[in-house]
C-alpha cells in the first residue's frame, strides 16, 4: 500500500513520548502559574454580587453610567458598553439589596436615559460559596466514579492513566481560560465536567483497542501494541473531534453572548481532550507497564532504556 | 388528548405496525426503506414546518424571560426555622403567585436546606420581590406598642365596598382578631379620637421599618377589619399584597435573583435555533464528505436522534434551558461518535477482505464495547452534574444524559437496521460510495 495511509502507519506516538510529556508538562506548568498568579476571572455566580444588562433608548458611554454609580458609592463597579450595540450596558457590582438596586436603576433612568430592557442577576456570597464547594465536589466525585468504572472494565493502570489525562485536560483548560480572561460563571462547571467526560470517552476508545490488541498480538511489545492501537483509532479520534468541534463552533459563533464563553471553554477542552488521549494517556500507560515489567524482571536485568 | 384523538393515534400505530411487520416478513427491503424515510420525513415536517417543536417543550426562564429567586429562611429571636414553617411559607408563596395569575409557576423546596426556589415566567424582578418580600409586618400603636404581627394576619384582600369604594379586607386568626379588636376599641375610646385624624387615633402598619399606611380607627374592629380610603382598586390591591407578604411565617432572605427580560429570552431562542441548524448542517456535511453513503445513513440516524431526543425531553416534561441547548448542539457532534467508531471498524474489516455484509456485522459487534465504555463514563459525569448542579446546570445534565442514551440507541439499533436493509436491498457495494474505495484499491471485494 502506498499513499497517505502508509505514512500514517509509520507515525510513532509512543516512541516520541518524551517530547509529548515535556509539552504537556510545560502546558500544565503554565496553567498552574496562571491559576496561581492571575487566578480565574470569577463571575458573580461564584463571588456573589449583582450584574445588570441594561438597554437604554439611546447609545450611552461608560462614563455616563459610571457617574451615576459613583453617587451610590459603586464607582469601582465594572461597566462595559456593548461595542456592537452601544445602547446596551453591562454592569457588575457588589451584592445589592432590593431597595438599593431599585434606586440605582431609577437614578440611571433619570440621569442617563430611559431603560427599555433590563436583565438582572443578584447572587449572595452564601450561594457563591456553595457553588464553589459543589463544583469541587462534582469534579472530584466524577473523577472517582470514572476511575472506579475503568478499573472495573479495564484495569487499574488504564483507570489511572485516563485520570491523569483528564486532570491534564481540566487543568490546562482552566489555565487557558484564566490566561484569556474568560469570565467564569455557573455553566463553566458544566463545561469542565463535559470536557472531563469527553476526555475520558476519547481515551477509552483507544484503551479499548489496546485491550483488544493485547489479546491478539502477544508477541508485540507494549509500545508496539499501544502505537498500533493509537494509529488504528486515529481516523475515529480525528473525525469525532472534528464533528464535535464543528457543533461547539456553531454555538460559539451563533449562540449569542450568554453561551459564547461556555462554548469557547468547550472548544479549548475538547481539543485538549483529543490531544491527551493520543499523546498523554496511551504513552503514560506504556511507560507504566514497561516500568512494572522491568521491575518484575528484577534488578539483575539492566534497564534497556 | 380527547378520546377520538387517542383512538386515531392507536389506529395509526396499529396500522403502521402491521405494515412494518408485513414489509419485514415479505422482505421487501426497498419498500421498508422508503417507508422509514417517509415516516422520518413526515415527522421532521410535522415538527418543523407544521408545528414548532418548541410547542411541546417547556422552556426555562433564560429562554422565555422571567425571574428566578432563591429564598433562604433564617432563625430569628421570635421564630425558629422549622419544617412546618417552611411548608407554610411555601404555601403562602404559592397562593400569592396563583393570585397574581402567573402561568406555570415553578415553586419548590430545596431538599435538606431551609430554602425555597421560585421561578416565575414573564414576571419582573420587582414584581417577584413584592410577592416574596422578606418583610416583617407589624400593626403598631402610636406609642410603638405592637398590636398584631404578620403571624396574626391570615389574609388581606382588596375589594369594593357596598358604596363602591375600594378597600382592603383583613382576616385575622382567632387570636389576632381578639388582639386587634381590643386595640382598636382602646384607640377608638381614647378621648377626642372619634372623628379625629390625630396620630394617637391611628394604627400604623409597618413592613420591616417602612410605614405602609396609617389608617385612622373609625370604629372598633369587632369582627373582621377593613381599611378604606384608597384612590382606586389597584392601590388597595397593592396594599393587600404587601399585607399578605407580611404573613410569611418565617424570616426569609433573598439569596439569589435572576431576571431575564423577555426580549433577551426570545433572542436566545432565535440564536439557539440558528446554532442548532448550523451545527447540524456542519456535522451532516462533514459526515457526507467523509463517509459518503455511510455518512448519509449516519446523517439520517442523526435526524432520528434529534427527534428521539426532543420527544424524550417533551415526554419527561424536562425544562429546556440555555445551557441545555448548548448540550443539545454538543451532543450532535458527539452523537455521531458511535457511528464513526462503527464505520471505522467496518472499513478496517473491509480491508481484511471481508464482504460488506460480514464487515458490517462484525463492525457493529467489535465497536460495541468501545461505545458502551465511552458512554458510561459520560453518564457518570452527567449523573454527578445532576446531583450537584442547580437550575440550568441540572437542565444541562438531563439533556446530556438523554443525548448519550438516545445516540446509543440510534447509532447502534437504527443505523444497523438501516444498513442491513441497504445490504439486503442490494443498494450498497464497497467502493467510493462508502468512502472506503480510494484507500484500498481492489482489496475490499471478495
Amino acid at each position: 500500500m502506498t499513499g497517505p495511509r502508509s505514512f500514517v502507519s509509520r507515525l510513532d506516538f509512543i516512541g516520541t513520548r518524551r517530547y509529548w510529556f515535556l509539552l504537556s508538562a510545560i502546558l500544565v506548568g503554565i496553567s498552574l502559574l496562571a491559576l496561581g498568579g492571575r487566578g480565574l476571572n470569577l463571575g458573580i455566580d461564584f463571588t456573589g454580587g449583582t450584574s445588570f444588562a441594561f438597554t437604554f433608548d439611546r447609545p450611552v458611554t461608560t462614563g455616563e453610567v459610571r457617574a451615576v454609580l459613583e453617587g451610590f458609592d459603586l464607582g469601582t463597579s465594572s461597566v462595559r458598553v456593548n461595542l456592537g450595540d452601544p445602547r446596551e450596558v453591562f454592569v457588575k457590582t457588589r451584592f445589592l439589596a432590593p431597595g438599593e438596586e431599585d434606586a440605582v436603576r431609577r437614578a440611571l433612568e433619570e440621569r442617563v436615559s430611559p431603560i427599555t430592557d433590563a436583565s438582572t442577576e443578584r447572587v449572595s456570597a452564601l450561594i457563591g460559596r456553595e457553588l464553589v464547594l459543589n463544583a469541587l465536589w462534582a469534579v472530584a466525585l466524577a473523577s472517582v466514579g470514572i476511575v472506579a468504572y475503568l478499573s472495573y472494565r479495564f484495569d487499574f493502570r488504564f483507570g489511572v492513566a485516563a485520570i491523569v489525562a483528564l486532570i491534564h485536560d481540566a487543568l490546562v483548560s482552566m489555565g487557558l481560560v484564566s490566561l484569556i480572561g474568560i469570565e467564569v460563571s455557573a455553566p463553566f462547571v458544566a463545561a469542565i465536567l463535559t470536557i472531563i467526560g469527553y476526555s475520558v470517552n476519547d481515551t477509552v476508545i483507544i484503551f479499548d483497542r489496546i485491550r483488544e490488541n493485547l489479546k491478539h498480538r502477544r508477541k508485540e511489545s507494549f509500545a508496539e501494541v499501544a502505537n498500533r492501537s493509537v494509529i488504528e483509532t486515529l481516523p475515529r479520534s480525528i473525525n469525532t473531534a472534528v464533528t464535535t468541534l464543528l457543533a461547539v463552533g456553531a454555538i460559539y459563533a451563533f449562540g449569542g453572548r450568554t453561551t459564547q464563553d461556555f462554548a469557547l471553554t468547550l472548544l479549548i477542552g475538547i481539543t485538549l481532550g483529543a490531544y491527551s488521549s493520543i499523546f498523554v494517556a496511551g504513552p503514560l500507560w506504556v511507560a507504566w507497564r514497561e516500568r512494572a515489567e522491568r521491575a518484575r524482571r528484577g534488578p539483575l536485568q539492566p534497564a534497556a532504556r | 388528548m380527547t378520546e377520538r384523538e387517542f383512538l386515531q393515534l392507536a389506529l395509526t400505530v396499529v396500522l403502521l405496525g402491521g405494515l412494518a411487520i408485513f414489509l419485514h416478513v415479505t422482505r421487501r427491503h426497498v419498500l421498508m426503506l422508503v417507508f422509514i424515510l417517509a415516516v422520518v420525513a413526515g415527522s421532521v415536517y410535522y415538527f418543523t414546518v407544521a408545528h414548532s417543536v418548541l410547542e411541546y417543550i417547556r422552556l426555562g426562564l433564560d429562554l422565555r424571560g422571567g425571574t428566578r429567586m432563591v429564598l433562604q429562611a433564617y432563625d430569628t429571636p421570635e421564630v425558629a426555622v422549622t419544617e412546618e414553617g417552611l411548608r407554610a411559607a411555601l404555601g403562602v408563596i404559592r397562593e400569592r403567585v396563583d393570585r397574581l395569575g402567573v402561568s406555570e409557576p415553578n415553586i419548590y423546596r430545596v431538599t435538606d436546606q431551609p430554602r425555597i426556589v421560585v421561578e416565575l415566567a414573564g414576571v419582573t424582578e420587582r414584581e417577584a420581590l413584592d410577592i416574596v418580600s422578606i418583610a416583617n409586618l407589624e400593626f403598631r400603636r402610636h406609642d410603638g406598642r405592637v398590636v398584631v404581627t404578620g403571624k396574626d394576619l391570615r389574609n388581606a384582600q382588596a375589594a369594593l365596598s357596598q358604596a363602591n369604594e375600594p378597600m382592603v379586607l383583613l382576616e385575622f386568626t382567632p387570636e389576632g382578631k381578639r388582639k386587634f379588636s381590643e386595640a382598636t376599641t382602646e384607640v377608638f375610646n381614647t378621648p377626642g379620637c372619634p372623628g379625629s385624624a390625630a396620630p394617637e387615633c391611628r394604627i400604623d402598619i409597618y413592613l420591616d421599618q417602612d410605614l405602609v399606611q396609617s389608617p385612622v380607627v373609625q370604629s372598633p374592629a369587632i369582627e373582621d377589619a377593613q381599611i378604606t380610603g384608597y384612590a382606586n382598586l389597584q392601590e388597595a390591591q397593592r396594599v393587600a399584597t404587601i399585607l399578605n407578604i407580611g404573613a410569611l411565617p418565617l424570616h426569609m432572605q433573598v439569596e439569589e435573583v435572576r431576571e431575564i427580560s423577555a426580549t433577551l429570552g426570545q433572542e436566545s431562542v432565535a440564536r439557539s435555533r440558528v446554532a442548532v441548524i448550523i451545527g447540524l448542517t456542519a456535522v451532516v456535511a462533514y459526515m457526507l464528505a467523509y463517509y459518503r453513503l455511510l455518512g448519509l445513513v449516519a446523517s439520517f440516524a442523526l435526524v432520528v436522534y434529534m427527534l428521539l431526543f426532543l420527544a424524550t425531553l417533551a415526554g419527561i416534561n424536562a425544562v429546556l434551558t440555555l445551557p441545555g441547548v448548548a448540550g443539545i448542539v454538543l451532543s450532535l457532534g458527539m452523537a455521531v461518535d458511535a457511528n464513526v467508531i462503527i464505520f471505522e471498524r467496518i472499513r478496517e474489516e473491509l480491508r481484511t477482505g471481508k464482504t460488506f455484509r460480514a464487515a458490517m456485522e462484525s463492525g457493529f459487534i467489535r465497536g460495541f464495547t468501545a461505545i458502551l465504555d465511552g458512554n458510561v463514563t459520560t453518564l457518570i459525569a452527567a449523573a454527578v452534574l445532576f446531583k450537584f448542579g442547580t437550575g440550568p446546570i441540572r437542565g444541562f445534565a438531563v439533556t446530556l444524559s438523554i443525548g448519550v442514551l438516545a445516540s446509543m440507541v440510534t447509532a447502534i439499533l437504527f443505523t444497523r437496521y438501516l444498513l442491513r436493509l441497504l445490504v439486503r436491498a442490494r443498494l450498497v457495494r464497497p467502493g467510493p460510495l462508502l468512502g472506503t474505495g480510494a484507500a484500498v484499491p481492489g482489496r475490499a471485494r471478495s
